[in-house]
């Protein structure tokens, strides 16, 4: 392990202005919050695929249901549009992503996803296939949890051998001062069909939440997980050498068993989390491009 | 016993494997010089490996792996959880592991040294782990030392008196303690010493080549 | 249901098996500040049980299993491949051997444990356990003989963990702790309790070392876990393959201790 100084200290110039576009952002979703507040429960499903012609990724299939809409911003972007406040306890959202062999999807969103009480259980589940060559960005803003939210966030990611992957998530427990609602968030991702990492977070147990083990007095959790180019052999032998983990304040790069880092962060507001996650990215990325590339 | 097991702790005089010897003795009594001497002096006619036991971070293992006595690598630095004669009676599997760590990569080999982190009178080791065991004290804690016994003192195969330089600064009588060791050791032997004086540890070490010379393994190599 | 005496052995902190000197982040939670007195300790434990301990009981549990799973099939061959997956029953070949089999199935469910195991400080010194461990129960708990075979059926693996061993010489500490409970005579659900009380003790027994608490105190914090002990351990417990739907409850700030520990200068235990 080595200590390769600190996100606090680095690209400090810009966090006001992160703010101020967070805050903003931030108000947006909540006035839309009041005036959609004791709408029907919703279920929509939306997905994206892509497919190669002529050796370029093209976007072949886009489909959207409010709330979950979505707008082709690039020739390989796509970017999250809610059309809708929410989700709200009872809605159901899916988004699937299929990215075919040797094409490139990014995937991010306009504003943050603030969940909100409502009739039951609120569910949003992201699945994504990510073929061999092919590249997905997924780096959507944080999900904030309101009071008495109830929340659950499926995530799947399949990734074929030599698939590569960058994919952030970022949960905020409430709006400033507020105590969050419940959320239930699994995330699992396979590489090659062997299983890469499978991570659960809970939050709203107050007892759990603060432990010094667990969460401590963070308010924010974020990761980001980066699998390598396709050159990088995956390990599949179990070693007990751990491979060289990188810690900071607050971050830690960890280089996982399988082909993969992951970058995981704690802060008590999410522009510290964004900070810090973007510096163990950097890290990761780093270390990844000194892999072997292929030709 | 399983019979259909290849485990090799069954045996306490397993055929094949190094002799395993373990250092032991009170905080400052001058283990870790000790070994370092035995190192120093043996390490040309036997294949050696050390496990140190530190109670706290690796200081002792980074003082062999300065003091250039062995290669680097055939050191390996052992936790013990605040708790060193746990490590080296209760619980000896961490050390075990480290002992066989240390065969596998480097062996065959003549002799393991296990150094004990610094602890009381009582601790010794287990015979699971040492096959022989020298306990060090010094003349500075006192020659009544000795006399008050404990198991270190009284069944160690070697007990090692360090320092004897300094015995007429502290005012300690050698007589007094050979006199006392024999008497509660009975035919086991004591040697005494110093090794700021003589730093190849000779007596010693000619003590732990015949143990080692002796220990029924693969043949010395022809070094 | 009457407790199994080999459960007491198996999560005796005297079991030789190396876990004195593993305090699983409080070491570095106190290092860091964060765990400094009774109330500290007792928020930091009821968070590691509810976390990596949770899984780990899943994962005993879970090792169990397969090793009743491998004795009740006996010496047969073929069920197995179909419960590897279609991609990993062909790289078996059409008529695996058992023990080829089996070996499979282990190094999958230690698969499934590093995927849980973000950290590599944590996966490290999880291997070490179960290294020790799995040590210690092959000589406790020997596989039967051929004459112990032919004496009639017989629940207990005939080789769980010789199975173990072979495939996954390092396995993680749940899977060693579960493949020897299974030796041992013990249920699932016995397994898991030994991992979720593996979880708290040594961490409790090393803030008594290392903040001088009063030990009583501290036990009076184990205590007052028993009941979640006992729901964690049924809780862990349902679970059967396939795998991936362990649970894998994460605990990011044991993660952050765990890899500032290994890159500590100073430090009295392993982890």
């Amino acid at each position: 392990m080595t200590d390769t100084g600190s996100p606090e200290t680095a690209s400090d110039t810009s966090s006001d202005a992160q703010e101020g576009t967070w805050a903003n952002t931030l108000a947006a979703v909540e006035q839309r919050a009041q005036t959609d507040i004791g709408r029907r429960a919703m279920r929509a499903r939306a997905a994206v695929a892509t497919s190669l012609a002529g050796g370029r990724t093209v976007i072949s299939r886009l489909s959207s249901m409010p709330p979950l809409t979505l707008r082709q911003t690039g020739p390989q972007t796509v970017y999250l549009v809610s059309t809708a406040a929410g989700p709200l306890g009872g809605d159901r959202l899916d988004l699937d992503l299929d990215i075919a062999p040797g094409t490139s999807l990014e995937v991010g969103s306009v504003a943050g996803t603030l969940v909100l009480p409502g009739s039951g259980e609120s569910v949003m589940a992201i699945s994504a296939r990510v073929g061999a060559g092919a590249a997905l960005r997924f780096a959507p803003q944080p999900t904030v949890l309101a009071a008495g939210c109830a929340h659950r966030l499926v995530v799947r990611l399949t990734l074929a051998a030599g698939a590569r992957a960058f994919w952030r998530e970022e949960i905020v427990f409430g709006r400033y001062g507020e105590a969050p609602g419940r959320c239930h968030a699994r995330f699992d991702a396979t590489y090659d069909g062997r299983p890469l990492l499978r991570q659960e977070y809970t939050v709203g147990g107050p007892a759990i939440d603060a432990s010094p083990a667990v969460y401590g007095d963070a308010r924010c959790i974020g990761t980001t997980l980066i699998t390598p180019p396709p050159a990088t052999p995956p390990v599949v032998t179990p070693s007990e050498a751990a491979s060289e983990a990188v810690v900071a304040e607050g971050v830690a790069v960890l280089p996982l068993a399988g082909p993969g880092v992951l970058v995981s962060a704690l802060a008590t507001d999410a522009v510290a989390l964004r900070r810090r996650l973007e510096w163990g990215e950097g890290i990761a990325l780093g270390s990844l491009a000194g892999a072997a590339r292929p030709t | 016993m399983g019979a259909n097991h290849d485990d090799h702790h069954h045996a306490p005089a397993h055929h094949g494997r190094a002799l395993r010897l373990g250092v032991g003795g009170p905080v400052g009594s001058g283990k870790t010089a000790l070994v370092a001497a035995l190192c120093r002096t043996l390490g040309g006619s036997l294949r050696l490996g050390v496990v140190t036991n530190d109670i706290y971070t690796t200081e002792d293992a980074d003082f062999l792996r300065r003091a250039g006595v062995l290669d680097q690598e055939r050191i390996l630095a052992v936790e013990t959880g605040c708790c060193p004669h746990t490590a080296i009676r209760d619980d000896i599997a961490a050390n075990l592991d480290a002992v066989e760590t240390l065969e596998d990569r480097f062996g065959p080999l003549d002799l393991v040294i296990v150094e004990s982190g610094g602890d009381n009178l009582t601790a010794t080791f287990s015979r699971g782990l040492a096959d022989r065991q020298i306990f060090v004290l010094d003349v500075s804690g006192g020659d009544k030392v000795p006399r008050k016994g404990g198991p270190g003192v009284t069944s160690a195969d070697l007990l090692v008196i360090n320092k004897i330089d300094l015995a007429p600064l502290v005012d300690a009588d050698l007589d007094v303690m050979a006199r006392d060791a024999a008497a509660v050791r009975g035919d086991r032997p004591v040697l005494f010493t110093s090794i700021r004086q003589d730093p190849s540890a000779s007596a010693v070490a000619a003590w732990v080549s015949e143990q080692a010379l002796s220990w029924p393994h693969e043949p010395v190599s022809a070094a | 249901m009457a407790v199994n005496p080999a459960l007491l052995l198996l999560t005796d902190s005297r079991l030789p098996a190396g876990g004195h000197a593993h305090s699983g982040g409080t070491e570095q939670a106190i290092a860091t500040g964060t765990v400094h007195d009774l109330a500290s300790l007792a928020a930091f434990l009821r968070g590691r049980l509810h976390t990596s301990g949770h899984v780990a009981a899943a994962l005993a549990a879970a090792a169990c299993a397969l090793g009743e799973e491998s004795s009740r099939t006996g010496a047969c061959a073929q069920p197995w491949p179909e419960a590897l997956g279609a991609s990993r029953a062909e790289a078996l070949g059409t008529s695996p051997t058992r023990s080829e089999a089996l070996g499979a199935l282990w190094i999958l469910l230690d698969a499934e444990a590093d995927a849980r195991t973000a950290s590599p400080a944590q996966r490290a010194a999880s291997r070490t356990q179960g290294r020790l461990l799995l040590r210690v129960a092959r000589r406790l708990w020997p596989s039967p003989t051929l004459d112990d075979l032919t004496a009639g059926p017989d629940l207990r693996c005939p080789g769980a963990l010789d199975d173990l061993a072979l495939a996954v010489p390092n396995p993680h500490h749940p899977i060693a702790l579960g493949a020897a409970a299974h030796a041992a005579g013990a249920s699932p659900e016995d397994a898991a309790l030994a991992a979720a009380y593996h979880a708290i003790t040594g961490p409790a027994t090393a803030a008594v070392r290392l903040l001088g608490l009063d030990p009583v105190a501290v036990h009076g914090l184990l205590a007052d876990l028993t009941p979640d002990l006992a729901t964690t351990a049924s809780d862990a417990t349902p679970y059967s393959r396939p795998w991936a739907e362990l649970p894998a409850r994460s605990a990011p700030a044991l993660d952050l201790l765990a890899e500032r520990h290994a890159g500590a200068k100073v430090r009295l235990f392993v982890s």
